[in-house]
């Protein structure tokens, strides 16, 4: 039997596709026809020196992957079997991993470490296996007893790995403590194993989450800090990485303990930075970038109030180390690769020095600016290419956090020279001043600026100098597309009047146009690049550009059409169709929203209603199981464009709504396709009927659905409201289904008590979608069918008074709330107003909103009191 | 595990990113399409129109003093009166309760709209419970007893004191042989303001709200007399027998039918009955001073300057007059305000409409001032001359009851 194990676990790797298939079906065979047999097998493979790495490799991966999923139902049913395994069965495989431990091969160990590691993340939380950290530390040696170096370096492989799984207080403290003293020991200088060192560290990396007790004793802190640093000075260069980086979790985790080591860290990293490695010196900047983190998540949090008193911890060590660690940084930027702007996810150490300069700014604003101009003015005309471009980055990334007074003299003087140096002969010197203008524009023009740097005057040449470089080398014109991306944003919120932009408005959009329709623009992001920037350049048109845009319609449907003809051989083509789908989808919905919107625009897109609902519907057809988010956003800009009208094309294009709706993961395209609905029901009316039962039927299965992501479930909700709206009394037959969810999430939302932003966030999501489901229900009941909502009554107007009590609630969730109060009052009339006269909070709750300073909510609060006030005082 | 996964390169040179937002702003404009939608749905709905008296809405609103809704309503946030000392506040204090009239004949929908309960005999006060003490004020304004209780911030204990706007008023009647106050209505809870809720609801909340205190709990240092609430049933037969023979904890003195919508309002209200007759009341007929029932119906008026007599309805009725010159002789000891004694002689009341018109009366003394009450209502005095001659008894009532049976009643209970 081993032997055959072995044998079925090799064929199990052949590359001949029939071999493999044979030994994949007999152990998912042995599997399922004896579990316990085949764990035990498999760890005794794992086990055995005498096997060859390959099986017990394989053995070691079906053990983890038997223990843990990525799917968090897969991962329950997992853990339940381990759990239900006979006790002696469990114990005699725990047996053979930790003796794998000690297994010469190298890949043995490993994967041995892991598996064990996934069985205490099941069994500790158990309170199993208690046994398991002693055992480990015993692997450790102590005084009088010397363990292999192989051994112990598995064991703090292990223990890293346990502490990785498992949460920090699943483990007693004392337990902690061996941990901690262990892997301490590990990481010390007098260890002579590099390897034992490098686990040891790694360990510690994961466990200095367990480690909050442990910083907060003083000496024992020292004691931590003091070896971390000693490891950054290890012979061993995978040792110094791996401190440094956790010096980068520790300036984190224990940002408020830093203090008293800041000095030593700062001597440290800056000699990484100068004379380490690459990736060592990454780690050293990477540290200062967590702080510039920290720092300003402190700011932002508490927006710069700092009193004397003040119970934030907030060092400014940033601030403190200024005058040494811009230097340092501004060092790194001349360290650029020759090939960094043309490789896709590159990194390196002046892109991280740039970036981390970048967050100092951010952190500290204006005390940056003199320490970084000095360094740009000597260097930003030098022959040598390398320091221009640095110059000009350290210029870039100070753009975001000092003061407008402070940089706009500064970027006044400076925007003809970055102009000027967009014909710089060296490419990496003109991707990085293109990307410069566009900060310029990001953040000193817009109408809310004080002192715009882009006026009448100097406007032309901008855009005659960006319109000629976005004809430069891709990754040139990139960073150009992103310039006029924010030069046009710089526009929005137009009053009406011709836009400054509006002279350019037909050079702009030719100039992307073709930019999108170059050959070499596919290679990079330079044409998503071109095509969001028309985006945004659409976004921002006047009336008297309205035409342009209009024009646009025509070109953009023929390139869509063109992807329909592109030849699609491989994967790799149908992605790039897709992309490129995407892109035009993407521009169609923003033209027919933007023309739409408009009652003197509207026919622009209503005459090509028809071409582009039937290239949206080939769109779709390109794939067989999912639909095109973009395509279906904009069919819901078409929709509510075209009205009515959009009546013609539900036949054809109803399949592909019920596919959105079904699709659970791309939960994304789901949202989109319930907003789409949404869409639809406003424009058909009650004419969206005949759909109403399928469309109904996806709904309430995916509110049942445990795979879909929750983010969905309030758009839903709100669904149900603009169903009932449109189709009214018709929603009858669906109350029965519909009423049972929104109770049920009403209950649900009223029970949620966890702090936590993010939840309550969806708290509030959730409940605007309820009511606002209602609201469209009574909306749509009034009249004939009011009386089907009186049960339910009761119900609604007490989880009105829980979400009135809920200090959490936000403006949309009130006005939602208060809506809901005032359709039910009007809906079911007089018979409401026993509960009303019952009700003691619903007074106060309107009038804290009718002396509210947003006029909506006014009106909407004084529409419901009158409303409930008329019921009330009859009879 | 440790190592190059552990930190992602950061964004470097980050470059636009339009997708997201695409998505944003469809779901924004969805959004505002279904506010429009909505709000033109209400509007068309109702033919909106902002409240006609928006002040109306500002005074309930801003009410931190938990009474009056509607301006020019006579009555003044309770609160008010602790302001006001001796005299005045006692004035202000007997102006606060709703004092039922005497039931003359029987109301329609009696098993419909009204509720029963059996009436503690014993005085009737009004429970303040405000700022770490409880006061009980009689009818007449006089306090009878200022206490700690475990009412909501009626002691100053860590477990019942609570903020200023934090308060409680009943409407009880204390009950003297077992020393507790019987809860017959609620008027405010916990600040909040129960005047305008229908009956109805104040006994829904009455039973359910002390229930959630220790005020129902027997008396302690910091509770020093125990609060029970008189149970309030629907008016059909059963629940009349049960109110009317069933054991209570406490001496009965009669019955009161509470119409089931009525809101607590200030004085007498026909929409709450006192009913009694010798079976279930002890105090039918009024009693002298030695607690011997006269021969001759005895009736208290208010003198006026004009040297009538009048009943204490607003406005009062006019029963008779005295005759100048007696005024006159006895200026110095019967003043205007002065409440007087009178037996209704063989002649009786002539009743017009309902109410008496012209009465027999014959002058007897002065009535003690501080009176609870002040002087007689007319449903009082018709009661009591009914009771006399030609009672309303238990029959009736069952027969008024059973009557309505068949109308379907589908009300709530309460």
């Amino acid at each position: 039997m081993a032997q055959e194990v072995t044998q079925i676990l090799l064929n199990a790797q052949s590359a001949d596709g029939v071999v493999r298939k044979v030994a994949e079906d007999s152990l998912k065979q042995f599997q399922e026809q004896n579990l316990a047999g085949f764990l035990i097998a498999l760890s005794h493979e794992l086990a055995n020196n005498e096997k060859p790495p390959d099986s017990r490799k394989l053995a070691g991966l079906i053990l983890k992957n038997s223990l843990d999923a990525k799917e968090t139902a897969r991962k329950q049913e997992l853990v339940s079997r381990w759990l239900s395994l006979d006790p002696a069965v469990k114990a005699q495989i725990k047996r053979a991993l930790s003796q794998t431990l000690d297994s010469v091969v190298p890949d043995a160990r490993h994967t041995s470490a892991q598996v064990i590691a996934k069985i205490a993340a099941i069994e500790l939380p158990q309170g199993e296996w208690p046994e398991l950290v002693g055992s480990l530390l015993a692997n450790m040696g102590g005084p009088q007893v010397e363990k292999p170096a192989h051994l112990k370096q598995a064991t703090l492989e292990t223990l890293g790995y346990v502490c990785e799984e498992v949460s920090a207080e699943i483990l007693a403290q004392e337990q902690v403590n061996s941990i901690l003293t262990a892997v301490v020991q590990g990481m010390n200088a007098s260890e002579t194993s590099n390897d034992v060192r490098l686990a040891a560290t790694n360990a510690l990396y994961n466990a200095l989450d367990f480690a909050q007790t442990n910083f907060e004793n003083d000496m024992e802190r020292d004691y931590i800090m003091r070896v971390v640093c000693e490891a950054t000075l290890s012979p061993d260069s995978r040792v110094r990485q791996a401190a440094f980086e956790c010096l980068v979790s520790i300036g984190s985790t224990y940002y408020e303990k830093l203090a008293p080591y800041m000095q030593d860290v700062f001597a440290i990293t800056s000699k990484a930075v100068k004379e380490d490695e690459e990736p060592v010196a990454l780690q050293a900047v990477e540290f200062w970038s967590s702080i510039c983190d920290e720092e300003i998540e402190i700011q932002e949090e508490y927006s710069g109030d700092f009193t004397g008193d003040s119970e934030v911890p907030y060092f400014q060590f940033i601030k403190q180390a200024l005058p040494a660690l811009v230097p340092m940084l501004l060092e790194t930027l001349t360290k650029q690769d020759e090939e960094q702007d043309q490789e896709e996810g590159a990194w390196n150490l002046a892109m991280a020095g740039g970036t981390c300069l970048g967050l100092v700014a951010r952190a500290v604003g204006d005390d940056v600016v003199p320490l970084v101009m000095p360094y740009v003015q000597e260097n930003v005309s030098k022959p040598d290419w390398r320091c221009r471009e640095a110059a000009t980055y350290a210029f870039g990334s100070i753009l975001e956090g000092p003061s407008l007074p402070k940089l706009a003299p500064l970027v006044n003087v400076a925007l003809n020279f970055m102009l000027s140096a967009m014909k710089d002969e060296n490419n990496h010197v003109k991707d990085t001043t293109a990307w410069t203008l566009g900060r310029i524009f990001e953040f000193l023009h817009g109408p809310n600026v004080q002192f715009p740097v882009i006026t009448q005057e100097n406007l032309p040449m901008i855009l005659t100098v960006l319109l000629e470089s976005i004809k430069d080398s891709p990754n040139v014109a990139e960073k150009v597309c992103g310039a006029i991306y924010f030069l046009a944003q710089g526009y929005e919120e137009g009053t009406g009047a011709p836009s400054p932009l509006s002279p350019f408005f037909q050079s702009i959009v030719q100039a992307l146009l073709v930019t999108t329709d170059r050959e070499d623009a596919g290679d990079s992001r330079l044409r998503t690049a071109a095509y969001e920037t028309l985006n945004e350049v659409v976004r921002i048109s006047t009336e008297d550009t309205a035409t342009i845009v209009m024009q646009l319609v025509p070109v953009i449907m023929q390139k869509l059409n063109h992807t329909l003809e592109m030849s699609v051989l491989s994967a790799d083509d149908r992605e790039k169709q897709s992309e490129l789908q995407a892109l035009l989808c993407g521009v169609l919905q923003v033209i027919i929203q933007k023309l739409g919107a408009s009652d003197t625009t509207k026919f622009g897109i209503v005459q090509y209603g028809d071409q582009m609902m039937s290239l949206f519907l080939r769109v779709f057809s390109c794939r067989s199981a999912t639909v095109h988010e973009e395509a279906m956003l904009a069919i819901g800009a078409l929709a509510y464009s075209t009205g009515a009208e959009f009546g013609k094309y539900m036949t054809d294009f109803y399949r592909y709504l019920e596919m959105g709706l079904q699709n659970f993961e791309e939960y994304q395209v789901c949202a989109v396709t319930v907003g789409v609905v949404g869409d639809i029901c406003r424009s058909l009316d009650d004419k969206v009927l005949p759909f109403c039962d399928g469309i109904m039927t996806q709904l309430l299965k995916d509110l049942s659905s445990n795979q879909l992501h929750r983010s969905v479930k309030p758009p839903i909700f709100s669904c149900f409201g603009d169903i009932a709206l449109a189709i009214g009394e018709n929603f009858e037959k669906y109350l029965i289904y519909a009423m049972p969810m929104l109770q049920g999430a009403a209950e649900l939302s009223a029970q949620q008590v966890i702090r936590d932003d993010e939840l309550i966030d969806y708290n509030n999501q959730l409940r605007s979608g309820i009511f606002e489901a209602y609201s469209g229900i009574f909306q749509g009941f009034k009249g004939n069918k009011a009386e089907l909502m009186v049960p339910y009554a009761g119900h609604i107007l007490q989880f009105i008074e829980n979400v009135y009590q809920d200090k959490d609630r936000d403006d949309s969730v009130t006005k939602a709330a208060i809506g809901v109060m005032g359709d039910l009052a009007d809906t079911l009339g007089p018979s409401a107003a026993p509960l009303f006269l019952q009700t003691v909070f619903y007074k106060d709750f309107l009038d804290e909103c009718t002396s509210s300073d947003d006029q909506q909510l006014k009106e909407t609060a004084e529409w419901a009191l009158s409303t409930i006030n008329r019921i009330t005082n009859v009879g | 595990m440790a190592g190059q996964a552990g930190v992602p390169p950061r964004v470097h040179k980050r470059s636009i990113s339009d997708q997201q937002r695409r998505r944003e702003i469809a779901l924004e404009r969805q959004k505002q399409s279904r506010r429009d939608l909505q709000q033109h749905a209400r509007q068309l709905a109702s033919g909106f129109s902002p409240p006609s008296s928006p002040s109306q809405w500002d005074d309930a609103a801003h009410d931190d003093d938990c009474s009056h809704s509607s301006p020019g309503s006579k009555r003044k946030g309770i609160l008010e009166g602790t302001k006001l000392k001796g005299g005045k506040a006692r004035e202000f204090y007997s102006q606060q309760l709703m004092l039922p009239e005497w039931m003359v004949d029987i109301p329609i929908n009696l098993k419909k709209d009204w509720c029963i309960m059996a009436r503690p005999a014993g005085q009737r006060c009004l429970v303040i419970a405000a700022n770490g003490s409880t006061i009980s004020r009689q009818r007449n304004g006089r306090i009878l007893h200022c206490f700690p209780s475990a009412l909501p911030n009626g002691a100053r204990t860590r477990d019942v004191a609570a903020a200023s706007h934090v308060y409680c008023i009943l409407d009880c009647i204390f009950h003297a042989p077992d020393k507790t106050y019987y809860v017959v209505d609620m008027m405010c809870w916990r600040g909040y303001s129960l005047y305008d809720c229908s009956a109805e609801f104040r006994f829904f909340w009455m039973t359910t709200k002390l229930a959630e205190t220790g005020a129902l709990n027997p008396p302690t240092a910091h509770h020093r007399y125990r609060f029970s609430v008189v149970p309030v049933f629907e008016c059909n037969a059963a629940s009349l027998e049960a109110v009317y023979t069933g054991s209570v904890a406490f001496v009965r003195d009669g019955l009161l039918f509470v119409n089931r919508h009525a809101h607590y309002q200030m004085g007498l209200t026909p929409l709450v009955l006192l009913w009694k007759d010798a079976e279930c009341s002890l105090y039918l007929f009024d009693t002298d001073s030695q607690g011997n029932v006269p021969a001759h119906q005895q009736v208290v008026l208010e003198l006026c300057s004009d040297g009538t007599v009048v009943t204490s309805d607003q406005p009062p009725t006019v029963l008779g007059s005295l005759p100048s010159d007696f005024l006159q002789q006895n200026a110095q000891y019967l003043k205007p305000g002065d409440l007087l004694r009178f037996a209704i002689g063989d002649q009786g009341i002539s009743i017009v409409d309902g109410k008496p018109v012209v009465a027999d009366i014959h002058f007897q003394g002065l009535a003690s001032k501080n009176r609870a009450g002040g002087a007689d209502s007319c449903t009082k005095i018709l009661f009591q001359y009914a009771a006399r001659h030609s009672p309303l008894t238990i029959t009736d009532l069952l027969v008024a009851i059973e009557a309505s049976d068949d109308d379907g009643d589908t009300s709530m209970a309460c």
